[in-house]
């Protein structure tokens, strides 16, 4: 239970979330605010998600899809006179979002990061015609279907100018050593739970 | 006079033979001025030029020289004798820089030459040298009022320079404000912890130094004289007077905290947790670094809040209307006392803007850098509950109505609260508000001066007719000329630095005291040497009166900007030669015309404005005056003519040294000797005035907004008597200025009056 205008969430923010250490030194100038393309689409800029982080609104911010709008540009960033490396502070509480299992369901960039990740995963190479399918059929057989008809002529299109192999479907290709590369993600993980104490 | 020899010399450089028949002016000079001796060369300014006039000087027994070549701003040096009287004729930049340089103009353009060159040798005549003033004493030290860091600051400083400090301290011991402190928001690189106070050591430099003379429990119960001569009575606590003679005065009388019983919305007085910042110095001096206890029950505090603004910017009138720019950065340094003793405490400043003037940028990130939880925000009030306080605000961020449960000490950051003394114009704007029909000031007043009323204390006690504080100026600071001379008040010889004169931090008061400490050495000296202070700095000329007739209607010794004119018994005015500025305000004022300057006179000007020749009705050719304040409109004339802009060729412009030393009598000779109209150009006055002697332009545009009835009376238009205020970076605008205004008299028509 985090309270009010204490530092109890900022300081768990500061300990588990990327870069959160910066999220105390923002002076609330609102450049980030004004400089995001994604502008209209969220419901929180960053530096209203950083005064709900040290005002303790813990869930709040959690189940917020404001930093899952954060598309990388790296405007806020490069403009913010604190220096503060926001992008990656939005990217590192959404993770700590989704590792909390506080994120918001079908939250379409988190679904697609998901997809990514374990595409990536299996072979250490991406596979796009499973992840393209992927995508899809996310929202149920028949809207799949749907989707994939929609976009036939382009993948169609991909075939005929070999930027899309059909025999991907099966398997696909991978890294040499792929034992060696699941085993440097398993330890990976490790490394990174055990810094930030999850279990 | 009678042996006054006046010679004019007339310069041919810069273009001037060219564009002007130097034979013909000095024609005029010889025939029309009445020079004795006439002379002209072709390049006045150089070295044998000035050589040709030194030698008059020496044998030919000159006394009053006229030249005609450059603005008096121009070659001041070149042209600077100081053993005679000297006039300037403004050829260049007064003719023909700004006139055309056509085959039509050059006649209306040798017209204003000739013109200028008449004026030049009337006003020389008038003119004598001025002397200084004969009563100039010199008494070196200075008297630091007030025993704050700024008065510690002003007495080291001034004491540093090799001048005797006298310094009085109203309680038992030096440091003021400073000495509550548990420390200092930082002065010094990298701005980032709070450092120790300069209270220790300066308290012990003064007590080494022998220059300073300290008086503790002590207060100016009176103050008379005027620089270079000031008498304070010194009173201490035990009932002893002492007198002092000091040549000039340092007010460093700091601030009172705004008092935080009028704020019990936010709890102060009912919950022993709630403290002013001074309340929390308190506390943290006792705990002396360690843990800082709750004040209710000696408590461990986990959670502080510090309320920014509270009674401050206030916009409903109940409270003090402006920031006080210190009290952000000390709260920050009071947040760290609890965060340097243990990173737990929770501690959340509620601010409106977080100003952190100077260096302070760098604190705020310290501050933030330590965990200390800042958030824009409004409170609305604050509730004890047992030993912890409810601090209820809204969030301006997040939009958002809440509240801080658990607050266990709330501070609340007050502001500054001048102690500048009795407010001396309270009256005079009560009066001047009652003339116009409202009471309410005026019955505030009188209730404020009822039986049983506490009264404000005065600091200095003058025995000035005009009061006995330096005036204020915004909500009760001490008076300064906050654009060109920030620590002068209207009281010569007398200059209010730190918090007193506006709200200020540490570091900025230690400035100011050094500034005020500097401008009360130049007071010294100047006063010395029988000269102005500024600014007319180095100014010898002071005004004389003819008292035989006056009719002591007081005038001068009300409108004064700076209070150098008392009154006797009789109520004839008393001048004080080294508290005047040589403005002219009183030569302005005097309905009688009796004062004036050795060089500067009613017939100076008067007899200027005369010699001009004025072409008949039928001639086609108006003739304007201009009056314009040298300090601001003249040289904005001169700028123009230096980019050629062009203006109307029937002006005729006599510098003026304020439009306050603007007499009506020259409205009336002019107008009644045939001039078409008369512009009169002055600086910005109202509350943010630029006028170099405060109420000069206030006073001229004021006395000419009476001067209707006399034109009625003269048959004449209204137009035919403009004020306009004027920059000093008006140099596209005032041609123009010039020109519209020639363009209207040429509708009115030319004036009836030409040729009586």
């Amino acid at each position: 239970m985090s309270e009010k205008y204490h530092n109890n969430f900022l300081k768990e923010v500061e300990e588990m979330v990327e870069e959160g250490e910066w999220v105390k030194m923002c002076m609330q100038c609102g450049v980030c605010a004004g400089s995001c393309p994604l502008g209209p689409h969220w419901a929180h800029p960053p530096q209203e998600i950083f005064m709900m982080i040290r005002a303790g609104k813990r869930e709040e911010v959690l189940r917020s899809d404001s930093m899952w709008m954060c598309t990388s540009c790296y405007n806020c960033v490069v403009r913010c006179p604190r220096k503060l490396p926001i992008t990656h502070i939005m990217h590192g509480l959404a993770n700590y979002a989704h590792r909390l299992g506080l994120s918001p369901k079908n939250q379409p960039t988190q679904q697609f990061a998901t997809l990514f990740w374990n595409n990536l995963a299996q072979t250490g190479r991406v596979n796009e015609l499973k992840l393209s399918l992927g995508i899809y059929f996310k929202d149920g057989f028949a809207q799949g279907v749907k989707n994939a008809m929609a976009m036939q002529s382009v993948g169609l299109g991909m075939v005929k100018a070999k930027r899309l192999n059909p025999m991907e479907l099966f398997g696909g290709h991978g890294v040499k050593d792929k034992t060696g590369f699941h085993a440097m993600l398993k330890k990976a993980k490790e490394i990174e739970d055990r810094r930030k104490n999850f279990a | 006079m009678a042996d006054m020899k006046v010679a004019a010399y007339i310069c041919q450089g810069c273009g001037l033979g060219d564009r002007l028949d130097t034979a013909a002016l000095a024609g005029v000079a010889k025939k029309e001025g009445k020079a004795a001796l006439v002379r002209e060369h072709e390049f006045l300014c150089n070295a044998e030029g000035v050589k040709m006039i030194r030698d008059d000087i020496a044998n030919e027994a000159v006394t009053h020289v006229m030249i005609g070549a450059c603005s008096r701003r121009a070659k001041t040096e070149a042209f600077g004798f100081t053993d005679v009287a000297v006039s300037r004729a403004n050829l260049r930049e007064g003719v023909i820089w700004c006139q055309p340089e056509t085959d039509e103009a050059r006649e209306t353009t040798q017209e204003m030459a000739e013109d200028y060159i008449r004026m030049g040798c009337a006003e020389v005549k008038k003119m004598t040298l001025p002397e200084g003033n004969p009563a100039a004493v010199t008494e070196r030290s200075v008297l630091v009022v007030g025993g704050g860091v700024s008065g510690m600051t002003a007495a080291l400083e001034a004491s540093k320079a090799g001048y005797k400090v006298v310094l009085v301290e109203k309680f038992g011991a030096l440091g003021g404000w400073a000495a509550k402190l548990h420390k200092r928001s930082p002065g010094k690189s990298p701005y980032a912890e709070p450092q120790d106070t300069p209270v220790a050591d300066m308290d012990a430099a003064i007590a080494a130094d022998t220059n300073i003379k300290v008086y503790l429990n002590a207060i100016t119960s009176k103050t008379a004289g005027s620089p270079g001569q000031f008498e304070i009575e010194i009173s201490t606590e035990s009932g002893s007077t002492t007198t002092e003679k000091v040549g000039a005065i340092i007010q460093a009388t700091g601030f009172s905290l705004y008092d935080a019983n009028n704020l019990p919305e936010l709890g102060y007085g009912k919950s022993a947790n709630v403290v002013d910042q001074a309340g929390l110095e308190a506390l943290a001096k006792a705990a002396n670094g360690g843990v800082i206890k709750r004040p209710s029950d000696g408590g461990e505090v986990k959670t502080v809040v510090f309320v920014q603004c509270a009674g401050q910017r206030d916009d409903t009138g109940k409270h003090l209307p402006y920031c006080s720019g210190s009290c952000c950065s000390t709260s920050v340094k009071q947040a760290m006392y609890f965060k340097d003793a243990n990173p737990d405490i929770d501690t959340v400043v509620i601010y409106t803007d977080l100003r952190m003037p100077g260096n302070g940028e760098d604190f705020y990130r310290s501050g933030q850098n330590k965990g200390v939880t800042f958030t824009k925000g409004k409170v609305s009030s604050v509730e004890a509950a047992g030993n912890q306080c409810k601090v209820n605000f809204h969030d301006l961020i997040l939009n958002d109505q809440t509240a801080i449960d658990n607050a266990d000490l709330v501070v609340l950051a007050t502001g500054q609260v001048p102690n500048s003394g009795v407010d001396i114009d309270t009256k005079l704007k009560a009066d001047i508000a009652a003339a116009a029909g409202d009471n309410s000031l005026l019955e505030a007043y009188n209730a404020s001066q009822a039986e049983g009323a506490v009264q404000p204390i005065s600091v200095l006690n003058l025995t000035y007719r005009q009061g006995p504080d330096v005036p204020q100026l915004k909500y009760g600071f001490t008076d300064s000329h906050f654009i060109c001379f920030p620590y002068e008040t209207r009281r010569t010889g007398i200059y209010s630095a730190g918090p007193v004169r506006r709200p200020m931090d540490m570091v900025q008061a230690m400035e100011d005291a050094t500034g005020a400490a500097m401008k009360a050495i130049q007071a010294v000296e100047n006063a010395g040497l029988g000269r102005a202070a500024h600014p007319r700095s180095g100014d010898l000329s002071f005004p004389k009166v003819r008292l035989e007739g006056c009719t002591q209607c007081k005038r001068c010794t009300v409108e004064c900007p700076f209070g150098a004119i008392d009154e006797d018994e009789k109520r004839f005015p008393v001048f004080n030669e080294s508290r005047c500025r040589r403005c002219g305000t009183c030569m302005g004022a005097c309905p009688v015309r009796v004062i004036s300057f050795e060089n500067y006179s009613i017939d100076t000007v008067g007899s200027q404005l005369k010699a001009v020749d004025v072409p008949d009705e039928f001639s086609e050719k108006p003739r304007i005056l201009i009056l314009a304040c040298e300090n601001d409109a003249y040289p904005a004339l001169d700028m123009a003519a230096m980019n050629r802009n062009v203006y109307s060729a029937y002006v005729r412009i006599i510098p003026v040294r304020c439009l306050g030393s603007v007499n009506t009598i020259w409205i009336n000779d002019a107008l009644s000797s045939g001039y078409d109209g008369v512009m009169m150009m002055g600086c910005k006055h109202g509350d943010d005035y630029q006028c170099h002697f405060v109420k000069g332009s206030e006073l001229a545009s004021y006395r000419m907004s009476k001067i209707g009835d006399t034109l009625k009376q003269m048959g004449l238009e209204e137009e035919r008597v403009a004020t306009f205020e004027v920059a000093i970076t008006d140099i596209e605008r005032v041609p123009q200025l010039i020109n519209d205004y020639a363009a209207k008299i040429q509708e009115i028509g030319m004036s009836p009056l030409k040729g009586f």
